[in-house]
């Protein structure tokens, strides 16, 4: 009985890890590839400007993308 | 608070006068912003298990080195390159890169960053510090440090290690740490207003020009290198010619399909990019697809200019940002793929520390001697001037805490040095006598396996026994037709690539598919690289054209876009059809063109960084050393490389010297040298090439020579005028480094209920 629960607290556990690690590349990858952009725009939006109605996520990637041509960025070699 | 130019010293909580910067009173009804001095000394302190750490580093390390350096067995672990670099980042990261914040940047977290100040939800973000790293990390890595230290291999593994691993430790990492922090206090202003800003209108305009041409020469050496990887080759020009509508759909996708979800497009596009590169072996085998997709050098350097041209006046969203998306997506992905495999396969290295050609400056690779031509051969991975781009523009723009700046600009910089060493390991795990073949020019090999073999076993290079059967049995096994004088780098690194990954992964079957998967995300990155470099130096030009006519800096005008955009593509497309036929070979004379570029443009951006931090005050000018040894040490190569390139009376290695050579020849009608148009070609390159070199020492002596003016000004008078933004007194907190500390994960304990807050409020807001 001991040794079944005991495989099963490690077995939760480990799932509890592997869960744990899941969450953390997906935060990281969609932070990194820049997913959660719009939803960082939102939030401070409703922060700082709570009173003006915010682009809608269309509007916000047609924006970021315009502003990228009139600026443009080097990559490196 | 004070004006932003008042000095005075500030009493900081510890009582240590180090920092002289205005008094920064922070919110009383918040959480410390910042660690106070003593919390510092007290993560700095030394403990029995810390020492412990570190001596196992250190001895590892000084293990490694000594396997490499002095012991130099028959053959050598790859695994010790590991060790070696690993080890020699962690003490440099750990001890230099402090000291380097405790005397010259001097962070303090009191401070707010312009991601804070000026916050935006767009350009000026906060962004944690994990994520930028490897947004950084991802700007600056390229097809740079995987290209120089292949061609340095012809020296031998060993010149090209410590130069790559003790540069970036001493000079790479601190350009890119001192840009990016005195950029950040700049609210993020690049590289070229600085210049202007510090070094007055004569050294900011030869600044700006320089960086113009600078990046010129690199978007066509790099093209070439492209071009070089994908000549005579039907699976690679189909697969990387597939890039194209990939990353069209993926545009439309994310234009309108489903907005935002990049990640998700990016696994669809890599997806098709696999589809991509198994389709080309396919393709390549059929009738259609050779008589389409065979192209020669020529043809494709023509495709690369139209394509140039179209990719730079195309909406970003169309082409640039999907694959930049995916390239992104490529970068991570394989520098982890192979670091994991070089840890896994631990190759044997056979090549030898040192060879004759460091010496004697004749190698066929490229020509010129160890000192100064290593230095410029590899830039990028050791220092490379262009970073200095990336670190004064969208990084300083989204640091959450100035403290930050370590891990992100000199950690960020460390990686790419590893990215490099990587790339040093795969080219020289591949047969000596094969990478002679591959990287000498078919004006020396003939471009036959024949011509090739004749050649290479005729430079009596030890251990180098090159059989024809070598040559065409590694053709057929990497799917091409021919493997002789493949010049560029990248076709090496893919064939060291592929040879180290199928051992790891797949064997000998999937050896075509591994190389042409090096191919392509090189080309990947490249392409990238020229599209984005145009856009930048078309941007460059509005801007100085502007100054006459103001029409032109009207980025929405689209004929001033178009004539812009033609005269940069005109520029580099000029140097890449130069390259392509030039009847020398074109990568082993133009590379150090690109190197001394890219080394001059770090000269530019440290003179800068010089003034800068003469500027700050007298306490720092005991530190000073710390900028001008990699100032001095770059000025030094730079220019003997230039001067040997504009003086030297060696053929080989004077671009004059040849020129007046094939000159005679021409004006006696002598034809020992080649054919008439033969001549004339190298008569104009040469012409060129030595042409551009004056220009590039010139100007970047003016802007050195400004800098060491205004530096010692600035010394004489005990400082100068502070540039900075004023201060403002930040309101949030966050670590420093990757781990926290365990003072830091209090604090930031006692900031939850605050982020929480905020989180509820906004999950709140939503709701209505």
């Amino acid at each position: 009985m001991t040794i079944q629960s005991d495989a099963a607290i490690g077995l939760r556990a480990a799932g509890a890890l592997a869960l744990r690690a899941g969450r953390g590349i997906r935060w990281y990858m969609r932070n990194l590839m820049g997913d959660s952009a719009y939803e960082t725009y939102l939030a401070h939006h409703r922060r700082r400007h709570p009173d003006e109605k915010p682009m809608t996520e269309r509007e916000f990637w047609r924006d970021r993308m315009d502003e990228q041509d009139r600026n443009p960025g080097a990559r490196c070699c | 608070m004070s004006s932003p130019s008042s000095r005075r010293p500030a009493n900081t909580a510890g009582g240590a006068p180090t920092v002289d910067e205005p008094e920064l009173i922070q919110d009383p009804d918040l959480p410390p912003v910042a660690l106070r001095e003593e919390q510092h000394d007290k993560a700095g302190r030394w403990t029995w298990p810390k020492i412990v750490l570190w001596v196992a580093i250190a001895l590892l390390g000084g293990i490694a080195w000594t396997m490499l350096a002095i012991v130099r067995g028959e053959t050598v672990n790859a695994i010790w390159f590991v060790f070696a670099a690993v080890c020699t980042y962690l003490i440099g990261y750990r001890f230099y890169s402090k000291v380097i914040e405790r005397f010259i940047t001097r962070p303090d977290d009191r401070r707010a960053t312009p991601a804070e100040v000026k916050q935006d939800g767009k350009d000026y973000v906060p962004t944690d510090r994990r994520v930028l790293y490897g947004h950084h990390f991802a700007a600056i890595a390229g097809a740079g440090p995987l290209v120089g230290p292949v061609l340095a291999a012809q020296m031998g593994y060993l010149p090209g290690t410590i130069w790559i691993i003790v540069g970036v430790v001493l000079a790479g990492a601190v350009q890119d740490y001192l840009v990016l922090f005195f950029s950040m206090r700049r609210g993020g202003r690049t590289i070229g207003q600085m210049a202007r800003q510090e070094l007055g209108k004569i050294g900011g305009t030869a600044a700006i020009i320089a960086a113009l041409l600078i990046m010129i020469i690199i978007v066509a050496i790099l093209a070439l290198v492209v071009v070089n990887a994908l000549g005579e080759s039907p699976w690679g020009v189909f697969s990387v010619g597939m890039t194209i509508p990939i990353a069209l759909f993926m545009g439309v996708y994310l234009r309108f399909l489903r907005p935002g979800k990049v990640t998700e497009v990016s696994i669809i596009g890599f997806v098709l990019l696999m589809a991509a590169i198994i389709g080309g072996g396919w393709v390549s085998n059929t009738e259609w697809g050779q008589a389409l997709f065979h192209l020669d050098t020529t043809t494709i350097a023509w495709g690369i200019i139209i394509y140039g041209f179209i990719a730079a006046i195309l909406p970003v969203w169309l082409l640039l940002a999907p694959r930049d998306y995916l390239s992104t997506f490529m970068k991570i992905g394989v520098i982890v793929m192979l670091a994991g495999a070089i840890v896994l396969v631990r190759p044997e290295i056979s090549v030898p520390a040192l060879t004759v050609f460091g010496e004697n400056g004749l190698g066929p690779v490229f020509s010129g001697a160890l000192f100064p031509f290593l230095f410029v051969t590899i830039a990028c991975g050791a220092l490379s001037g262009f970073h200095a781009l990336i670190a004064s523009g969208t990084t300083p723009k989204l640091i959450e805490k100035e403290r930050q700046t370590r891990f992100i600009g000199y950690g960020g910089m460390l990686m790419e040095s590893f990215v490099a060493i990587m790339a040093l390991v795969a080219a020289i795990s591949i047969d000596q006598g094969i990478y002679f073949a591959m990287n000498s020019p078919a004006a020396l090999t003939g471009g036959t396996v024949e011509g090739a073999v004749a050649f290479v076993n005729s430079l009596g290079l030890t251990g180098v026994n090159l059989t024809p059967e070598m040559l065409t049995g590694t053709a057929a096994d990497v799917g091409e037709e021919s493997i002789v004088s493949r010049t560029g780098g990248a076709p090496t690194l893919a064939l060291g690539l592929a040879h180290i990954m199928q051992q790891a992964l797949g064997g000998q079957a999937l050896m075509a598919f591994w190389y042409h998967f090096a191919i392509m995300f090189e080309a990947l990155f490249i392409l990238t690289a020229v599209d984005a470099g145009t856009r930048v130096a078309r941007f460059m030009l509005q801007d100085t054209i502007g100054a006459w006519f103001p029409k032109f800096r009207d980025v929405s005008w689209r004929p001033g876009v178009w004539i812009t955009t033609a005269i940069m593509v005109a520029g580099w497309g000029y140097i890449l059809i130069l390259g392509v036929t030039d009847p020398l070979g074109g990568i082993n004379t133009f590379f150090p063109l690109f190197g001394i570029a890219n080394q001059l443009l770090a000269a530019i951006a440290l003179a800068v960084v010089l003034a800068i931090v003469a500027k700050r005050g007298k306490s720092y000018v005991k530190w000073l050393w710390i900028v001008a040894l990699p100032l001095a040490f770059t000025a030094v190569i730079t220019i003997t490389a230039s001067l040997y390139k504009i003086f030297s009376p060696v053929p080989q290695i004077g671009y004059w010297a040849n020129h007046f050579k094939y000159r005679a020849a021409q004006e006696a009608g002598d034809t020992s040298l080649g054919e008439p148009a033969t001549v004339e070609a190298v008569i104009r390159n040469t012409a060129v090439q030595g042409t551009l070199s004056i220009i590039f020492v010139v100007l970047a002596i003016v802007v050195m020579i400004m800098a060491v003016i205004v530096a010692i000004k600035a010394l004489r008078r005990g400082g100068g005028e502070n540039t900075e933004d004023a201060a403002v007194v930040s309101r949030r907190y966050a670590p420093a480094g990757f781990l926290p500390t365990s003072d830091e994960r209090e604090l930031e304990k006692q900031w939850e209920p605050i982020v929480n807050e905020e989180l509820r409020a906004n999950a709140h807001r939503k709701g209505h």
